[in-house]
Formats: C-alpha cells, sequence, structure tokens
C-alpha cells in the first residue's frame, strides 16, 4: 500500500508537483495520466525516494521513505523513465547486478533470473552488451531489474514506450498478471493503455490531480451528459412545444428552424437514453424524424477537458 | 555494498580509466625506481617518492573522474538510490574500489625493496614506512577525487576540477614559502598547511613514522567520503 500525503515538489519558482494527495491499494493497477510535464516522472521519484519532496510525506506499507529508506525501498520495484541500466555490462550482468544489490538470496538469484528473462524473452539476448541493444530491450531489461527480488509495489514510467506492437500487447498481459500478486502504479499518455489496463486512473495536471476514479465511473460521470443531435421535418412549428410539454424541461433543447426543418441538439441530464421514446413521440405528432445520432464523451474527450481547463485557469492567472 | 564494490571493480578493467591509471603509476614509478635505486644504487625508496607525488595529479583524476558522475550522467544513479541500500554504504562501495584498484600498483610496489636487497643492503623498516606514507598520499587523493566527482555529471568538468584542486594542493608548500614570516603561524599558514596535502607526505620521506601525518591523511579520507555522501543526500533536494 502507498500513500501519499500532500506532496509538493518546487523546481526554483516551478511547481513541478502541487499538493498531490492519493492511496493506493493492494492488489490494483493504478494509470497516472497526464500531458507533458504534468509531473508524473517526478511523482514516481518522490514515491521511490530518488528524489525529497518539498512538503508532504510518503509512505510505503506504513514506512516513510525518507525516515525508514530501506524497509520502504525493499517493497519497491521501479522502472524509470530512462531505464537505468550500464551500457558496460551484459544483460545477464545487469540483472545479477539488481538482485545482488536488492540483497536476493545467492541460492534464489538464478532461478528468479531465468523466470524473469523467460517473462521478458531476454534468454536470446543474454549475454550481449547493453549498449548493443534496441530501445526496446532496455526497456524489457530495466523491466527485468525492476522485477527483480519480487517486490510487492511496482513503478513503472511509461513502460510500453519504444516496444512494438507484439511486445506492448505482451508487456499489457505481463502487467495484469502481475497484478494478481502485485499493487502496480503505472505512467502513460496513452489514454486506451490506461483505461485498458488500470483498475483506476489518476489523471494529473500541471502537478495537480484533477481526477481520480475507475475508467468506468470516468466515463460515465462525464458522459451523464449525452448529446443528441436531430433534425425532424416540422411544417407546422410545433416542436419546441411538444418538446417542453412531454419532458417539462428535463431536457435542455436548442435549435432552429429552416424553412420546414427543424435541426437542433438535445442535451439530456442522467444515463436515460431517451431515443426510443423520442420516434415514438415524433411519430405520433407526425414528424419525420430525418436524422438522429448520439454523441457520447469519449475518455480521451473526459482527458482533454481535464487537462485543458486546468491550463485555462493557469493562463488567466498568468494574465 | 558487495555488490557495488564488485561491479566497479570489473569496471575500471571493461573501460579503459583502469589500464590508463595502472599504466601512469607503473610508467612514472618504473622509472624513477630505475633511475634512483637501480642505476644510482640509492637503498631506500623515500626519495624516489619524493620526486614523483606528481604522478597522481595524471593518475588520480583518471580514476575517480567517472565513479559517480558517470551515474548521474546515465541515471544509474537511480537504480542504487532505489534499492534499498543507504547512501554510506554506496559511497564506501565505490571509495573501497578505488582503493582496491589502487592497491595493484601499491602490491606490485612492495616487491621493489625485496629486488633493492638482491643488491646489497637495505632498509626494510625505512622503504615500508615510505610505501605506506606513498599509499596514504594516495588514498587521500583519490578520496577527494571522488568527491569532486559527486558534484558534477559531466565527467570531463570532473577530472579537470580534481586536477586544479590537486595542482593547488601540489603547490602549496611553494605558496607557504611566500608567506611573510610574520604570518607563519597565522590562521592562513595552517589553513594553507591544511590543504597541503603534499607536504604532510614529508615526515614519511625522512623516514619517520609520524603518527600525527597517518591521522592527517586518514582524517582527509573520512572528511571527504563524508562530504560525498552529503553531496548526494543533498542532490535529493534540489
Ligand atoms: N531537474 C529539474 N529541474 C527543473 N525542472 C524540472 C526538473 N525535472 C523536472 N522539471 C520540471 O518539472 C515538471 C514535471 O516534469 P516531469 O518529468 O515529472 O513530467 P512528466 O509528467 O513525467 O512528463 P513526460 O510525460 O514528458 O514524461 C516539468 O515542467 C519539468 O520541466
Ligand atoms: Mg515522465
Amino acid at each position: 500500500m502507498v500513500e501519499v500525503r500532500d506532496i509538493v515538489k518546487r523546481y526554483g519558482d516551478h511547481v513541478a508537483v502541487d499538493h498531490l494527495s492519493f492511496r493506493v491499494e493492494k492488489g490494483q493497477i493504478y494509470g497516472f495520466l497526464g500531458p507533458n510535464g504534468a509531473g508524473k516522472s517526478t511523482t514516481m521519484n518522490i514515491i521511490t525516494g530518488y528524489l525529497a519532496s518539498n512538503e508532504g510525506t510518503v509512505l510505503i506499507n506504513g514506512h516513510d521513505i525518507l525516515e525508514e529508506p530501506e524497509e520502504a525501498k525493499k517493497c519497491v520495484g521501479y522502472l524509470p523513465e530512462q531505464p537505468p541500466l550500464y551500457m558496460d555490462m551484459t544483460v545477464l550482468e545487469c540483472l545479477n547486478f539488481a538482485a545482488e544489490l536488492k540483497g536476493v538470496q545467492r541460492s534464489e538469484r538464478d532461478e528468479m533470473i531465468q523466470d524473469i528473462m523467460e517473462m521478458l524473452s531476454l534468454e536470446d539476448v543474454k549475454d550481449r552488451l547493453v549498449k548493443n541493444l534496441s530501445k526496446g530491450y532496455r526497456q524489457r531489461v530495466g523491466l527485468g531489474q525492476a522485477l527483480v527480488g519480487n517486490p510487492e509495489i511496482l513503478i513503472l514510467d511509461e513502460p510500453t514506450v519504444g516496444l512494438d506492437p507484439k511486445q506492448i500487447i505482451e508487456i499489457r498481459s505481463l502487467i495484469k498478471d502481475l497484478s494478481k500478486e502485485h499493487t502496480v502504479i503505472l505512467s502513460s499518455h496513452i489514454l486506451s493503455e490506461v483505461s485498458a489496463l488500470c483498475d483506476q486512473i489518476l489523471i494529473i495536471s500541471k502537478g495537480k490531480l484533477v481526477a481520480c476514479d475507475t475508467p468506468q465511473n470516468l466515463s460515465s460521470q462525464m458522459q451523464g451528459n449525452s448529446t443528441l443531435q436531430l433534425s425532424v421535418l416540422d411544417p407546422e412549428h410545433k416542436i419546441e412545444g411538444v418538446f417542453a410539454q412531454k419532458f417539462e424541461g428535463a431536457i435542455h433543447v436548442q435549435g432552429a428552424w429552416e424553412q420546414d426543418v427543424w435541426s437542433g441538439t438535445l442535451q439530456v441530464d442522467g444515463m436515460d437514453d431517451i431515443r426510443a421514446e423520442l420516434f415514438y413521440l415524433l411519430a405520433e405528432e407526425d414528424c419525420p424524424i430525418l436524422e438522429l445520432s448520439q454523441s457520447r464523451m469519449s475518455l480521451e474527450d473526459i482527458f482533454l477537458e481535464l487537462t485543458e481547463a486546468e491550463q485555462e485557469v493557469h493562463n488567466e492567472s498568468d494574465l | 555494498m558487495k555488490a557495488i564494490y564488485k561491479r566497479e571493480v570489473a569496471g575500471y578493467f571493461r573501460s579503459m580509466t583502469g589500464y590508463v591509471f595502472l599504466f601512469f603509476i607503473f610508467l612514472i614509478v618504473g622509472i624513477y625506481f630505475y633511475a634512483y635505486n637501480l642505476l644510482n644504487g640509492y637503498p631506500s625508496m623515500n626519495v624516489t617518492f619524493n620526486s614523483i607525488t606528481f604522478v597522481f595529479l595524471l593518475a588520480v583524476p583518471v580514476l575517480t573522474m567517472r565513479v559517480l558522475s558517470e551515474e548521474r550522467r546515465h541515471k544509474t544513479d537511480q537504480l542504487l538510490l532505489t534499492a534499498p541500500v543507504s547512501v554510506a554504504k554506496i559511497v564506501l562501495g565505490k571509495f573501497l574500489a578505488l582503493l582496491t584498484v589502487y592497491m595493484i600498483p601499491i602490491g606490485v610496489i612492495c616487491l621493489y625493496p625485496l629486488i633493492m636487497r638482491v643488491f646489497g643492503k637495505v632498509s626494510f623498516a625505512q622503504n615500508y614506512t615510505a610505501i605506506l606514507g606513498f599509499f596514504l598520499l594516495g588514498a587521500a587523493n583519490i578520496a577527494v577525487g571522488l568527491f569532486i566527482s559527486s558534484l558534477t555529471e559531466n565527467t570531463i568538468i570532473a577530472a579537470v576540477l580534481t586536477f586544479v584542486v590537486m595542482f593547488l594542493s601540489y603547490i602549496m608548500s611553494g605558496l607557504e614559502s611566500f608567506l611573510p614570516s610574520s604570518m607563519s603561524d597565522g590562521i592562513l599558514y595552517h589553513v594553507m598547511e591544511a590543504c597541503n596535502v603534499d607536504g604532510h607526505f614529508q615526515s614519511f620521506v625522512d623516514g619517520t613514522f609520524e603518527v600525527t601525518a597517518v591521522v592527517y591523511f586518514l582524517s582527509v579520507m573520512v572528511v571527504f567520503v563524508f562530504l560525498t555522501m552529503q553531496s548526494i543526500k543533498k542532490r535529493r533536494w534540489s
């Protein structure tokens, strides 16, 4: 379990992380989502004890990362943005070094490393120097180093960057598997990845947490207001009166007539789908529907809206 | 700590730096030993060492420049600092690795008095005291280099800075002699004397074993290893 309380990180005048608080429960996958420079990597560096925050505390399984660093760090495996690899060592040497560094018993070491290499299909390159590996393979070795020692919590900063599509799918399913026994925190720019993989999404913008929920809740919360595009043949120009009578203000109607055709939008509160109802109502009124479509906010829109709303506030305060 | 130590020692011989360091030391020590002790038959290595303390000006920056700065440049320090290992152990592992590489030439030099023995009478006590002094002098310089390497992520800057600092300390005896005699016991003199790492080697050259000099060298090591730990810890807050 990871608990982040009110952390602040300043670089000079620039606030990279701004009063961020959240809790990560055991056995789930948490996705950090945010545009470039949002402070994802900085937050992860603070959680793992590489950086110290100016304010606030980080507890890992109850151990404060600054006060009991060794106990806290034992529980965490970290894959930073740039995999920390020694260029002049082979893949096997890198994994061995990580194992020894993390205090894995000599007797368990070989088997553990063998398992990890199998899991990440690194066996073919195990005797190659890291500096001769491609970016994707380096990423995998970095992930291997994080997995060494079987830590309870895995913190992965953009784990799928630089991998080919086949590998991305493999790594994602690997992360899914790992989440059965580990708590995983990963960061990404790719919304589809986070929403497919994670149990909880944390959206960060400009160092602030702007949303924290399950992917389902996030979409339904925002999709609560679905919008209908409608065009109706209505020679008598009575349709707005009909809507007002039928829905009594529960929907927000906006539109105009162009000769006999009314086109406009209906904004509906709540999750009800009124399309069928609308069809029968308008059939009864003798107003044939020419066009009807529903637009829902995708997670992508939510992400953009949340992070951009934040930006506007900032721009205003800059003026 | 053992993992860091082992990786580091092996690292010197994967890259050129270990060999360059050994090459410098063996070259200079070899030439002077041959000229002073073998050709001219001088039975003690004191004077030899006294003439070659400049070897550290070249050898130590080569050895220490990348020890911490490169970790930072390649971000491998992220692996070390997020592993359950304390900063103290990381720095000690590094320092012991540096000393281990340095022990290779010292070990070979320990054979030199035995070589001289073949040619005549030799005072082992005097020779081995001199070797001890030479070892301590180098080890103190290595501690300074370790600290400087922790300050920057650029290996070249680390090397140049280490060279400059060691050069200042090397000419400190000369600078001290410029002080007017009225100041020969003032604060400035004591500060300069404290920075005069080289000068403390003199007592070993004179053939006497002085505890104060040993304590001085050990203190330099402790202080700079400690400063290195602080410099790494402080960087987390920047
Ligand atoms: N050492 C540093 N000195 C000054 N500013 C820094 C430093 N490191 C990061 N920053 C700033 O902190 C902010 C957050 O950076 P961070 O790397 O955490 O972003 P991120 O969310 O990981 O972005 P990305 O998606 O590009 O990886 C950025 O505005 C960055 O410029
Ligand atoms: Mg990042």
